[in-house]
């Protein structure tokens, strides 16, 4: 439907690889010695319970928890993570008092970078690609709640950076709008290291590379399943249907 | 539609205040008649102007210096955590001192003039506004905070970017209070001691029995307050349009 859009910068792609990482609370470990290995360019996703800890693990990749010892993320080429990532939460985290235009071009913002023709120019493409064309000067409170997500998810390829990480962005969103934006992300994500966390085994294999399943007390990433065909899957694809039975199994196991 | 009510509501009492002065005779050095009260506004317009210009230079000044010693030290204390340690205690005990005690030595160090006036409107409008800025810039979601780090913000691009305006709308409700209880400051400092403005002209009515030029004061002053509420309320929804509850008086009839 869209050209494709270039990155400004082509990254090669990057993989972290996540070792012996740990976490208590209140003297309980959520997990230990836990392995979780992101592929480069591809769509890792995390699955799991709430409160396993997996929110947590993308945090400490993220920089935003303190990793507890001895756990050590380490990316492909051995450059430290800080600086190289986009991050997208579940609430759509827009500043009100800007614009539409304005947020997706917060990270310039918050950086103090000049706001060039070029950056302005890239972050309407990019509001076009996510289907927003048009609405660049509007306040976020006249989005709907899907419409609001669009645009973070317009800022976080704004921020053009190697490593995606996504903690359930589509959880406060109603089933159609999610779809739809699971299609959207799913697209313009493409070729990107991307770590996303979620609880819906649906929205895994249809966006996910890779899906990883985190369970138990404490906590372990079970092996990889890679659905077959290209992200964004159909909705009735009878082998999703398939492999979701086989993940709630997983996930209750 | 709302001025029309509040116009008809003033227009009853008074009738009422009128009817109560005729009914029961009380003699006009205990309450004047309202037409009284506006016979007295009309002859002693120019006294009434002369002060009042005073009263309304202090209420300005002691505004405008209030609010900005407050955004200054809220600023401070919320960008300095050694600012905040030794200075919020100093700041809470302060509030103790009942600021109205302080205005005899005002007057002593600052002389009869407009100084000290002005300086206790400051005083009574520094408080409300240090902390509702301060408590603003306390409370910003965590998400933005986040994302900010994860964008490579510098402390500095965080509160003047997201902590900053996200304090606004708290800022703003500290400034209304501020404009609300500026000229109790101002009229105080009058009553200690002074030669000028409209809490001058009030005591001395008031001992020359002139109560109906007492309340003609008191109608300037009211006229004042009402009229800086009004305008700072008004500037406020100008410069916070994105503010969600831009119109809580609004009720559904």
């Amino acid at each position: 439907m869209n050209a494709p859009l270039r990155p400004e910068t082509i990254h090669a792609p990057l993989s972290v690889t996540v070792t012996g990482a740990r976490l208590t609370y209140g003297g309980v470990a959520l997990f230990s010695d836990l392995t979780l290995h992101i592929e480069a360019g591809v769509t890792t996703c995390l699955l799991g319970p709430s409160g396993v800890g997996k929110t947590t693990l993308l945090r400490m990749v993220a920089g935003l928890a303190e990793p507890e010892p001895p756990t050590s993320i380490l990316s492909g080429d051995g450059a430290p993570l800080r600086g190289r990532i986009a991050y997208m939460a579940q609430q759509d985290l827009l500043l009100p008092w800007l614009t539409v235009l304005d947020n997706v071009l917060l990270g310039a913002r918050m950086r103090g970078e000049r706001r060039t023709p070029a950056l302005v120019e890239r972050a309407r493409a990019l509001l076009e690609r996510v289907g927003l064309a048009g609405r660049e000067k509007d306040r976020p409170a006249t989005l709907s709640g899907g419409q609001r997500q669009r645009v973070a998810i317009a800022r976080t390829l704004m921020e053009d950076k190697p490593l995606v990480l996504m903690d359930e962005p589509f959880s406060a969103l109603d089933a159609l709008t999610r779809l739809r934006l699971q299609d959207v992300a799913a697209d313009a994500l493409a070729g990107r290291t991307v770590l996303m966390v979620t609880h819906d085994p649906l929205e895994a294999l249809r966006i996910g590379h890779r899906v990883h399943v985190m369970t138990g007390r404490p906590a372990t990433v079970g092996p990889a399943l890679e659905p077959p065909g290209l992200p964004p899957r159909a909705v009735d694809d009878p082998a999703l249907l398939a492999l979701q039975a086989e993940l709630l199994r997983r996930l209750a196991g | 539609m709302r001025i029309l009510r509040a116009l008809i509501t003033l227009a009853v009492l008074l009738g009422v205040w009128q009817a109560i002065v005729l009914l029961t005779g009380v003699p006009r050095y205990i309450l004047p008649a309202p037409l009284a009260v506006a016979d007295a506004l009309q002859r002693q317009a120019p006294l009434l102007i002369q002060h009042g210009t005073t009263t309304l230079i202090e209420i300005l000044l002691g505004l405008g210096l209030g609010v900005a010693l407050g955004s200054v030290s809220a600023l401070t204390l919320a960008s300095f955590r050694t600012a905040r340690r030794w200075l919020m205690p100093v700041l809470v005990v302060s509030q103790a001192i009942p600021v109205f005690a302080l205005a005899p030595l005002l007057v002593l160090w600052l002389g009869y003039g407009m100084a000290s006036k002005i300086a206790m409107a400051t005083l009574i409008i520094y408080f409300p506004v240090t902390t509702a800025l301060f408590d603003g810039l306390r409370r910003t979601e965590a998400g933005w905070l986040d994302l900010a780090r994860t964008m490579g913000a510098s402390r500095r691009s965080v509160l003047w970017h997201i902590r900053l305006p996200a304090a606004l709308p708290a800022f703003g409700s500290g400034v209304r209070v501020a404009a609300a209880v500026a000229p109790i400051g101002a009229v105080i400092g009058e009553w200690v001691g002074s030669s000028s403005g409209l809490g001058y002209l009030m005591l001395h009515a008031n001992a020359r029995m002139q109560i109906d030029l007492l309340f003609a004061a008191l109608a300037v002053l009211g006229v004042f307050a009402v009229t800086l509420y009004a305008a700072v309320d008004a500037l406020i929804r100008w410069a916070l349009p994105w503010q969600p509850d831009s119109h809580p008086a609004q009720e559904k009839d």
